[in-house]
């Protein structure tokens, strides 16, 4: 093993040596990829709502009574809400006759119809969740269900893909979903929901 | 003897060839959309990008050891490659070492170099592709002709009529329920399997982090599900620091599919938080080589910059008419004619064809990303394959011996050229049978040489008045 590590970093070192002088790293600001009509003083939230209905995400705000009864018109009843959450939602999801669970059981993997997490951030300039370890009580749970809502605050969103690399959370598990699952594979016809969600909410509770 | 990519696209169905060209003709005007609408000057980033890349592989002395450094800090584990034989046996070795039987893997093209299917089902091993269109291919039992889409030449009936084949529902060839029939299909084969497989987009050397894209999820449903993840890594696939990525992900993905992002960008810095119910208790990163060091010390190593868009597929006019598979190796289009037989090593002069399956227009590097100038390095290969008397190489190309003879002789050049006005008189049956093959589908050019010397005289003497 150390044997075709040194091998190869050995084959490395000969290639480069001859070269009499390696290119140089470019100098760029931080911003250069950002596309320019990005208003970044503006609300971020109505920003990132009008990128994530570009990508077919759902951004939804108001109190919890909001999305309960955005989930009882899209007739989903049965589905997953993070423990931490359920303080939160689990009144308001009763009332529009939703039951939750707050396990994840994977051999069930079909049954749920929903499944409610936290969002770390989300980015404005693209339409995207961050979604970590550390926020997702399951993982499972945000990618299983045909409808994966994830629930923000105010102060959460990042104007641009560089503020949120530059602002990469330590987490060992960073994802940024822009919009639900899609493939063109079949003729290059766009079909949602793969293997992740078919919906994907964006949740700005207030 | 013709070259094997003419005779390839010559026999394509008209079918097939609809199917290519409608699939890179989408898909290149996405990429326009995408760019010119997002930026007022693509090209600048373009060029940027380009630095950062060369940048990089002139410098993966430091760079791997630096970003091998920091896996190893984030607490997974790093495994070098030499070739493909030696990724495959670390793969199957790590599966071993678990007693896992079953692996759920994304779509890598690393994979797909090695065969690492076929290593491990050898092996009694379960490797299930999850990618829809590399799923179907494994169906099929095919190979993919596209990096990107990996089925363009399919059309959705041949689709329908393998899921039925392989006891996916009756005929249907609806692409929406095709997809949902693989969704349902997948979910339950990711919550069986042992180890999910993937490759990298990129690799940090800032953070350690691997970034994985992809618009399916497919890959973040195999790294949720199993206790292992296993990332396959070519050993070019890094970047020097995370907010190079800002540069490099809005590039990929408006040059792969004319998205802003991909649907799922993953950066994964080891297996799973303690407080994560779900996804692997360990990872392991294989850095492979197979013949990347090789191609760093050739003087076209521009091309290890290739971030695998498939931007210069879909422009090639080449590649549309004659589609991913007459290029006969895993990287098609213009990056394979350069890429396939850089990595070929001591089978150079077997693929030292592809170099010449080009119109050197130019497209390919005008829409590259990372500004690889493959005409440029499609031309130092033709001299290559030329020098090293590769047979492939010589097909269709007319003997030059002749023309050498003439052109070394002055005398006899200003004789043939005088009397080249007599060429489209020329008898064709009593041409070579080259000639013959030639002439059937083509006229005798109009003779417009022979002028020069006139002019020339005619020129001095004006001159002199």
């Amino acid at each position: 093993m150390t044997a075709s590590r040194d091998a190869i970093l050995k084959r490395v070192n000969d290639a480069l040596a001859p070269l009499k002088e390696r290119a140089p790293y470019p100098e760029f600001a931080d911003d250069v990829a950002v596309m320019p009509a990005l208003d970044r003083n503006g609300d971020l939230w109505a920003a990132f709502c009008e990128r994530a209905k570009l990508v077919h995400g759902t951004p939804l705000s108001g109190k919890p009574a909001v999305l309960a009864d955005w989930l009882h018109g899209q007739n989903l009843h049965h589905g997953y809400c993070d423990p931490e959450l359920l303080p939160l939602f689990g009144e308001a999801l009763a009332a529009a006759g939703c039951a939750v669970e707050t396990i994840f059981d994977r051999a069930r993997v079909d049954e749920y119809q929903f499944g409610i997490t936290r969002a770390e951030a989300a980015i404005a300039e693209t339409g995207s969740l961050v979604l970590t370890d550390a926020t997702t009580s399951s993982r499972l749970a945000a990618l299983a269900p045909w409808t994966h809502v994830a629930v923000l605050k105010r102060g959460q969103i990042f104007a641009d893909v560089a503020d949120a690399l530059k602002k990469m959370p330590a987490d060992p598990n960073v994802i940024w979903c822009t919009g639900p699952s899609r493939t063109a594979d079949v003729e290059g016809i766009l079909i949602e929901g793969v293997h992740g969600p078919g919906v994907q909410v964006a949740f700005l509770l207030e | 003897m013709h070259q094997p990519i003419d005779q390839y696209a010559a026999k394509l169905s008209a079918d097939k060839r609809a199917s290519v060209y409608d699939g890179t003709k989408s898909g290149y005007d996405a990429r326009l959309r995408s760019l010119n609408t997002s930026y007022p000057a693509p090209d600048h980033l373009r060029l940027l990008a380009g630095r950062i890349k060369q940048h990089t592989i002139e410098n993966l002395d430091t760079y791997l050891p630096q970003v091998e450094a920091r896996l190893r800090t984030n607490g997974v584990k790093v495994h070098w490659a030499v070739d493909g034989g030696e990724a495959c046996a670390h793969v199957h070795r790590i599966m071993e070492a678990r007693g896992a039987k079953k692996m759920v893997k994304a779509k890598t093209m690393v994979s797909e170099e090695i065969h690492l299917a076929d290593y491990l089902e050898k092996r009694g091993m379960e490797c299930l592709e999850t990618d829809l269109g590399e799923f179907i291919i494994q169906i099929d039992h095919d190979h993919p002709s596209h990096i990107v889409k990996p089925i363009i030449h399919k059309n959705r009936r041949e689709i329908a009529t393998s899921f039925e084949k392989n006891g996916l529902g009756s005929y249907n060839d609806d692409p929406e329920v095709i997809t949902a029939r693989a969704r349902q299909f997948l979910r339950h084969k990711y919550l069986a399997a042992d180890v999910g497989l993937s490759g990298a987009n990129f690799v940090s050397a800032e953070s350690g982090r691997i970034v994985l894209v992809t618009n399916e999820g497919n890959s973040r449903f195999s790294i949720a599900a199993t206790k292992v993840h296993i990332a396959l890594v070519g050993i070019e696939k890094i970047v020097p620091r995370d907010r190079d990525l800002g540069v490099f992900l809005n590039l990929l993905a408006r040059s792969a599919t004319g998205q802003q992002l991909t649907s799922y960008t993953e950066f994964i810095g080891g297996a799973r938080s303690a407080n994560q119910p779900d996804g692997p208790e360990e990872m392991h990163v294989i850095f492979v080589d197979n013949g990347r060091a090789r191609v760093l010390a050739d003087d076209c190593r521009a091309i290890l910059r290739c971030i695998r868009c498939s931007a210069c597929l879909n422009v090639c006019p080449v590649y549309r008419q004659a589609s991913g598979h007459a290029y006969r190796a895993v990287y098609p289009g213009p990056v394979g004619a350069v890429l396939s037989p850089l990595l070929a090593g001591d089978e150079f002069p077997e693929m030292a064809d592809l170099p010449k399956a080009s119109s050197l227009c130019g497209a390919c590097n005008e829409v590259c990303p990372v500004n690889i100038p493959i005409p440029d390095l499609l031309l130092r290969l033709r001299d290559r394959g030329k020098r090293e008397h590769s047979k492939v190489a010589a097909a269709d190309t007319p003997p030059m011996g002749a023309f050498g003879t003439l052109a070394n002789h002055p005398s006899l050049w200003k004789a043939a050229m005088k009397t080249g006005g007599l060429s489209a008189l020329y008898p064709t049956f009593l041409m070579p049978s080259y000639g013959k093959a030639w002439v059937r589908t083509r006229g005798m050019p109009k003779w417009r040489g022979g002028k020069f010397r006139a002019w020339m005289k005619n020129r001095k003497q004006q001159a002199s008045k």
